[in-house]
């Protein structure tokens, strides 16, 4: 990445927390600044603000307790694996 | 506490479900990188997602044409008539009920009104994310950037979900 904002927030929040337009203002102005200001390739800045007081959610990412993907969201994703590996294999991808 | 290790963490996991071969994530030598030309406040702002955006009772382009991967809807569009089909994401901890936490289409309209930048061209990119690194690579940032120079894009937000 030329340039990168870091929010250490849920996958799903990249650009604030949701319904709270304050928090969303400044993530995508730490974005803005950053195209300003940086002056070389891979310049990251993190994004201050935290997510929850109580940083137990990032614990149980990707863990067993809590599967990433519903049951329904997996058998959509092996399907549209398939339907890729089809048209690659048809040369149509 | 420090910030979730995603990519060990995905690892692990895909691993524990039984998917042997580990993801590789695209990893480049050199990064381009060219400062910006004039003030931001000269600036057309062009968005890019892989957020899977659609418009709410409308099929999507891959309903209609599965291998399609890059697709543009309007920057003006109602942000109440967006959504997203995206199923990747945290449902644990956050919500993909308000757009602009992941498209900050009102905020950078409200940038315009502010006067920090120029203008939002009139369409955004989303780039359905598939398998292959070497299509998104030679296919369809390729495509983007075409749209975006018509588009006459000074810089360019991408936002991944």
């Amino acid at each position: 990445m030329p340039r990168f904002v870091f929010s250490d927030f849920p996958l799903g929040s990249p650009t604030g927390r949701p319904f709270d337009a304050a928090s969303q203002h400044a993530a995508l102005e730490l974005g803005l600044r950053l195209l300003e200001e940086a002056t070389a390739p891979g310049t990251t800045v993190v994004n201050p603000e935290a997510w929850s007081a109580d940083p137990s959610w990032k614990g149980r990412v990707f863990t067993k307790a809590q599967p990433f993907l519903t049951e329904d969201a997996t058998a959509k994703w092996q399907q549209r694996k398939a339907t890729y590996r089809s048209l690659r294999a048809t040369g149509k991808a | 506490m420090s910030h979730v290790r995603y990519i060990d963490k995905t690892r692990e996991y895909y691993r524990n479900e039984g998917y042997e071969t580990p993801y590789q994530w695209a990893h480049f030598d050199e990064i381009p990188f060219t400062p910006l030309a004039r003030p931001l406040a000269g600036c057309r702002v062009g968005l890019v997602t892989t957020s899977e955006m659609a418009l709410i009772g409308e099929a999507g382009p891959w309903d209609d044409n599965p291998g399609c991967n890059v697709y543009a809807l309007p920057t003006d569009t109602p942000i109440d008539r967006l959504y997203t089909k995206k199923e990747a994401y945290d449902r644990y901890a956050t919500t993909l009920d308000d757009v602009n936490a992941y498209l900050p289409l009102t905020r950078l309209a409200e940038g315009v009104a502010a006067g920090r930048i120029a203008g939002v061209v009139p369409r955004f990119q989303v780039l359905y994310s598939q398998y292959s690194q070497r299509k998104t690579l030679t296919v369809d940032a390729p495509e983007i950037l075409r749209q975006m120079r018509e588009d006459r894009v000074d810089v360019a937000v991408l936002t991944a979900i």
